[in-house]
């Protein structure tokens, strides 16, 4: 098993620096290519040639791109040192750069913007885990009923519809003509627990239907074929009562590729659920990427993308080792 | 799910016996080919057909956008301030469904007047141009790929896997809006990178099911044949193959093509769609965000837009896979 984490642990560190080398590559380059000089998005455009060369040098831009990759890197391990001229400035590590618009290091940014996205996503990861794992097991069970039918159209439109739609619909009805929930400004949970699940309330649900959703259907086909295997026969044939045959015999076997895609939904939706953000106005990590990118503020997009990457790397990781732990063929093949 | 090759006999079989009922009144029971088969099976699923029926409708509207127009709409960006209500502040259109009525079919935009009805039938255009273009590349990418790595194993399909991970840990719309920001934003600068860029991340759903499924038909009795009468790999590949994974390619290729509209209309509504004037449904919704409380027909012609596309995309891939799938428990 040790061996097996170990092994898993280094996969993941390699992915990171292949994704961290890729993107930093086209961030930096890309612009290059389409003739702006990312020293002119950090300055401005109104701003002389000597100024964008001066920013160029401080910022390190005007050396190769592997000799700034390999700072960037140097940065994020160790934290690097910025020369200024006459003072230099000390960004700790982690360091993600500082930002082009405000001057402020990036992480701390990051690390602000992560408790509103953790918020959201971890609500909406409780309601659409149960909810669709439940409805796909009653669904399964009751085959063929009204019930099931129900479930399936419901689950159906949810993966058809985009949140920016539902999101929208959601606010026009219960903020707008019923009053129910309050739109205004996010709030933290430690100032007020009622106020922060006001305005969180929709977006849970919302982000929750898509996934729940697609766990509801997949449950269901799961449990259908789990169903008619022999063990579960047998299992009947002891004479066990249904609901130890459903409960711990089969679900075992429906919950394993769950497991699997919870575990990547959650990393995908922790590093950023930006729709939903931009939808209800959470002030995010998604709401930070893209007023990152409407400001061309290359540091913060190339931060959020990789904190983003890092949270699915990770996700990736656990669900490897939980996957070993309840199947332990994994471990050995 | 297991799609049976076209040459196995148990697959005849099974199906065969399945259809006996139609077939007992004095015909003589005869092969029938897995197209076939599927072919029955659909005809009978009439929710496939509706979604089907549906698709059809939407790629001629797409294609006959210019004629439906002159018919029934008015030019694409021509305004019509005079359906807004000057009373209120010149942002609703008059009349309670946001200013439909028989010569604005699906009414008009607020504020500017333009008609609506030409803004989704051109919008139709662009997601579905972008939406299949896209797919149409992850299909080639995945078969390629999934083909080498399961066909020739050990490294190559080690490094090929490896490969897919990495493309699949990628934030995805991080790195799409992020991308397409720093691009000059002319149409078909704008066009070309979309279809890479979706086309370029989804592949690797189709590359891992053509892997799995090269991976066991490789050691299946009928590629052992065609190697031992001698056949090279390339014929193998083309010849035997192939053909047999035509059916996931198939399905899974219909089941993406619904994200890939998805995905189009999120960046159109973030803002790194196709460039106006270009009509978009995600734009046209990223819009209507500034207006819903005075006109939520606005949201919803749009929204309903997609989700119909979408729906109809899903109901007809999920119908072909019960259809080609022998093992469908439906």
């Amino acid at each position: 098993m040790i061996n097996f984490i170990l092994r898993r642990v280094v996969t993941s560190v390699v992915l990171l620096i292949i994704i961290s080398m890729v993107t930093f590559g086209v961030f930096f380059m890309v612009p290059k290519l389409a003739g702006t000089n990312p020293a002119e998005l950090y300055v401005g455009k109104s701003a002389t040639p000597a100024d964008v060369a001066a920013t160029a040098r401080k910022l390190g831009l005007d050396k190769p791109i592997y000799v700034q990759y390999g700072e960037f890197m140097k940065g994020l391990v160790a934290g690097r040192e910025y020369d200024n001229g006459p003072d230099k400035t000390h960004c700790a590590a982690p360091c993600f750069g500082y930002s082009f618009r405000n001057d402020r290091p990036v992480w701390p940014l990051l690390l602000d913007r992560l408790p509103v996205t953790i918020s959201l996503t971890v609500g909406a990861a409780i309601i659409w885990l149960l909810g669709g794992v439940l409805a796909g097991v009653i669904s399964a069970l009751r085959r063929g009923s009204v019930l099931d039918r129900i479930v399936m159209v419901v689950a159906l439109a949810g993966v058809s519809l985009p949140i920016y739609f539902t999101g929208l619909l959601a606010q026009l009805f219960f903020v707008h003509n019923l009053h129910w929930f309050k739109g205004g400004e996010y709030v933290n949970f430690a100032d007020d627990p009622f106020g922060w699940a006001n305005k969180l309330f929709l977006g849970w649900v919302t982000l929750a239907l898509l996934y729940a959703a697609t766990y509801a259907r997949l449950t269901r086909a799961q449990m259908l074929e789990t169903v008619s295997e022999d063990y579960i026969r047998t299992a009947r044939a002891k004479g066990l009562r249904e609901r130890v045959v459903v409960g711990k015999h089969a679900m075992r076997s429906v919950l394993t590729p769950i497991v699997t895609i919870f575990g990547l939904d959650l990393g995908a939706a922790l590093g950023g659920a930006i729709l939903t953000e931009s939808v209800f106005s959470l002030p995010g990590i998604g709401r930070l990427s893209i007023d990152a990118v409407n400001t061309k503020d290359l540091p913060v997009v190339l931060g959020v993308t990789l904190f983003g990457a890092m949270f699915i790397v990770l996700a990736n990781f656990l669900v490897d080792i939980v996957y070993a732990v309840i199947d332990p063929r994994v471990r050995l093949s | 799910m297991t799609l049976g090759p076209v040459t196995s006999s148990t697959d005849l079989t099974t199906p065969a016996e399945e259809e006996a009922s139609t077939v007992t009144d004095g015909k003589k029971i005869e092969g029938r080919s897995l197209g076939r088969i599927a072919w029955t099976r659909l005809k009978r699923d009439k929710v496939a057909l509706t979604g089907g029926g549906i698709i059809i409708f939407l790629i001629l509207v797409a294609i006959f956008a210019p004629v439906l127009n002159k018919l029934f709409g008015h030019p694409v960006n021509e305004f019509h301030q005079d359906k807004i209500d000057p009373n209120l502040g010149g942002i609703p259109p008059i009349g309670t469904w946001g200013g439909i009525s028989t010569d604005f079919l699906l009414g008009v935009q607020p504020v500017t007047g333009r008609d609506l009805f030409s803004q989704i039938i051109y919008g139709a255009q662009t997601s579905l141009l972008i939406a299949l273009l896209a797919t149409l590349l992850a299909v080639m990418i995945g078969i390629v790929v999934g083909i080498t790595a399961g066909f020739f194993g050990g490294w190559i399909d080690s490094l090929f896997s490896r490969f897919m991970d990495l493309i699949l840990a990628f934030p995805l719309i991080l790195f799409a809006i992020a991308l397409i920001s720093v691009l000059p934003p002319t149409y078909w600068y704008r066009v070309t990178v979309i279809v890479l860029i979706i086309g370029g991340f989804s592949w690797p759903y189709i590359g891992r099911i053509v892997r799995g499924q090269t991976l066991s038909l490789r050691e299946r009795e009928f590629v052992e044949a065609a190697r031992s009468i001698g056949a090279g790999n390339f014929r193998i590949i083309f010849r035997e193959l192939l053909p047999n994974l035509a059916a996931p390619i198939l399905v899974y290729s219909t089941l993406i093509i619904p994200t890939n509209i998805l995905f189009e209309a999120a960046l159109s509504f973030l803002g790194v769609g196709v460039p106006s004037p270009t009509p978009s449904w995600g734009r046209l919704l990223s819009d209507a965000v500034n207006y819903y409380e005075y006109d939520p027909m606005y949201m919803v012609v749009p929204g309903t837009a997609i989700f119909i596309t979408v729906l109809a995309f899903n109901l007809f891939g999920d119908g072909l896979r019960d259809a080609l799938d022998p093992k469908s428990n439906r």
